[in-house]
């Protein structure tokens, strides 16, 4: 019998009974909030239409609200500077944000990367490349996270953002630049062909700041419904953070996902033909 | 998953190896990466460029007001820090605007909002880097650089010379006033050299820095309300003993000490008439 990927047959069933949008929904809004938020940011240098300035490190909306990247202003502390007030309250504003919805939020739904790693993930699936989770732990980029800021201490500089393809990208489409593309191609390749999820969900530093918001932000996911799980195991092969789900699936405790890795993306949701998951407040009693 | 003890231990030694790698790499390559070349200008009101690097967050939102084409971010490619602000004042020179967009728009501090008068800004200084190049030291008239500056007559004025090579004109050599260049850069971009001779520096490039120990006799003379020393004390060189300084002689050389057996072989010297031709 010849052996299928899962991932090839992921959310067919849910297909047949939500029909294609119901199985996309959230894939498709999350998309449409990607590239939503990267076409307000092009209005200004395209068009001459200043709906928001900047990019997604700091930026000015309609000129008056400020928000700024807690991430960046914390390597900017690290490297001795004090900040001035417009980035903090900018950083405080970002930081309730994705306290209330959810600290991965910022990778899952306004992160330009994750169109290049989804990508990736898309290609490798239909190349039926063989999904190598070892090699490359799940707490590298906790560690990478402390050099981030280590390095921002030991250099007075903010030197992560030199090589962050995070901000590279999404300022690289906004001012321009030239060979940054490199450096894009190279994290695709490495999902691609050497670690599943490697980057977003392996070595990012910004993913884990934004995780540790995640230990105690508000909206989760919740296996409400988990005594109508079929095991088909579709939800384990789209989650990137696939180790989140069991707890909440096959535990006896809570069927609220609080793993702080989980990005709130939704694809559980939308490929669930029993329609297991939803989002919930993480006070919900089941 | 329990790991064992030993398996703990091992994965973090693996882990803190590879941060370290990574952070070694990252500041080496931040050596590099920081090496910010002479021709790159910071915006108004920069922080000095060791703090500016540690304020600046790469937003954007200066170039975003800018509204001129000066401004830009840095790409790989320009050799500047990688995302941020800088303008080449042969391209595109600062235009100074009277409300300095770029200032207010920075969230951070990294361009320093105590700056509210264009004209007091240091983004840098102009220079005369080439004095054989710039036709007005050749005796030729130009003056492009006197004329364009935005504080015309101030940061830029001519000083009149005597044209030795012709021997009846005057040289209009353009000087370039500290007090007064904010380093905007539009007499290099008009500079109408194939190269400019006129040049901005980033002020940590083009600055130089005295010893706190010279300490200037008029400026002291004027602190204390008059003379330090009294009586006035004759002006004398402080040389290195044996030494002597001719100023439009040979400079500094060595007192000769003369002995009386020389001053009487010189004289019985000179009574040889063939002694005295060989000297001459």
């Amino acid at each position: 019998m010849k052996k299928i990927n899962i991932c090839q047959v992921v959310g067919d069933d849910a297909k047949k009974t939500k029909g294609w949008i119901g199985a996309n929904k959230y894939l498709i809004l999350r998309r449409l909030s990607q590239l939503g938020i990267l076409f307000l940011f092009l209005l200004g240098p395209w068009f001459d239409v200043w709906i928001i300035k900047g990019n997604l490190t700091s930026s000015l909306i309609l000129d008056t609200l400020p928000l700024s990247d807690p991430f960046i202003l914390l390597q900017s502390f690290f490297a001795g500077h004090s900040l001035a007030v417009d980035a903090l309250i900018g950083g405080l504003i970002v930081l309730i944000f994705y306290l209330v919805v959810g600290g991965r939020v910022f990778c899952s739904w306004v992160c330009p990367m994750n169109i290049v790693t989804d990508a990736a993930n898309y290609f490798r699936c239909k190349l039926g490349i063989k999904a190598t989770s070892s090699g490359v732990s799940n707490k590298t980029r906790y560690w990478i996270l402390a050099v981030s800021m280590s390095t921002a201490w030991l250099t007075s500089s903010i030197v992560w953002e030199l090589v962050n393809p995070v901000s590279i990208l999404h300022r690289s489409i906004i001012f321009g630049m030239s060979f940054g593309w490199g450096l894009i191609v190279l994290i695709f390749l490495f999902d691609l062909f050497v670690v599943k999820n490697g980057w977003c969900s392996r070595l990012c530093p910004m993913g884990a700041f934004y995780s540790l918001l995640g230990k105690v932000s508000l909206l989760r996911v919740n296996a409400k419904e988990r005594e109508k799980c079929t095991d088909c195991l579709e939800c384990y092969a789209v989650c990137p953070e696939s180790q989140i789900i069991n707890p909440a699936l096959k535990g006896n405790n809570s069927s609220i996902i609080l793993d702080k890795n989980c990005t709130n993306c939704g694809r559980c949701i939308d490929i669930c033909e029993p329609k297991v998951f939803s989002y919930s407040s993480r006070f919900k009693k089941n | 998953m329990a790991i064992s003890r030993r398996e703990f231990f091992l994965n973090s030694a693996k882990l803190a190896t590879t941060s370290a790698l990574i952070a070694t790499g990252i500041v080496s390559y931040s050596k590099y990466a920081y090496s910010i070349p002479a021709t790159a200008i910071r915006p108004p009101g920069a922080l000095k460029e060791k703090d500016f690097i540690s304020a600046c967050i790469r937003c954007g939102l200066c170039v975003n007001d800018c509204p001129f084409p000066t401004l830009s971010l840095a790409t790989e490619k320009d050799g500047v820090a990688i995302g941020t602000p800088f303008f080449t004042a042969r391209k595109a020179g600062c235009e100074m605007c009277d409300d300095i967009p770029c200032v207010k728009a920075c969230p951070t501090g990294a361009l320093d909002k105590s700056l509210t008068d264009i004209n007091n800004s240091k983004m840098g200084l102009a220079r005369i880097v080439d004095t054989e190049g710039c036709i007005a030291y050749q005796g030729l008239r130009c003056e492009v650089c006197f004329n364009v500056c935005p504080i015309r007559g101030k940061a830029i004025t001519i000083e009149m010379k005597h044209n030795k090579r012709s021997g009846s004109h005057t040289l209009f050599i353009p000087i370039v006033n500290y007090d007064h260049c904010t380093g905007c850069g539009k007499c290099e971009e008009a500079c109408i050299m194939e190269e400019a001779v006129i040049k901005v520096l980033p002020m940590q490039l083009v600055m130089g820095k005295r010893q706190d120990h010279y300490k200037l006799g008029w400026e002291e003379k004027q602190k204390a309300g008059g003379s330090l020393v009294s009586p006035d004390i004759e002006h004398k060189y402080n040389l290195p003993e044996g030494k002597q300084y001719d100023l439009y002689g040979k400079g500094l050389t060595d007192i000769k000490v003369e002995s009386s057996l020389d001053n009487a072989l010189d004289s019985l010297n000179s009574l040889n008439p063939l002694f005295n031709i060989k000297r001459k």
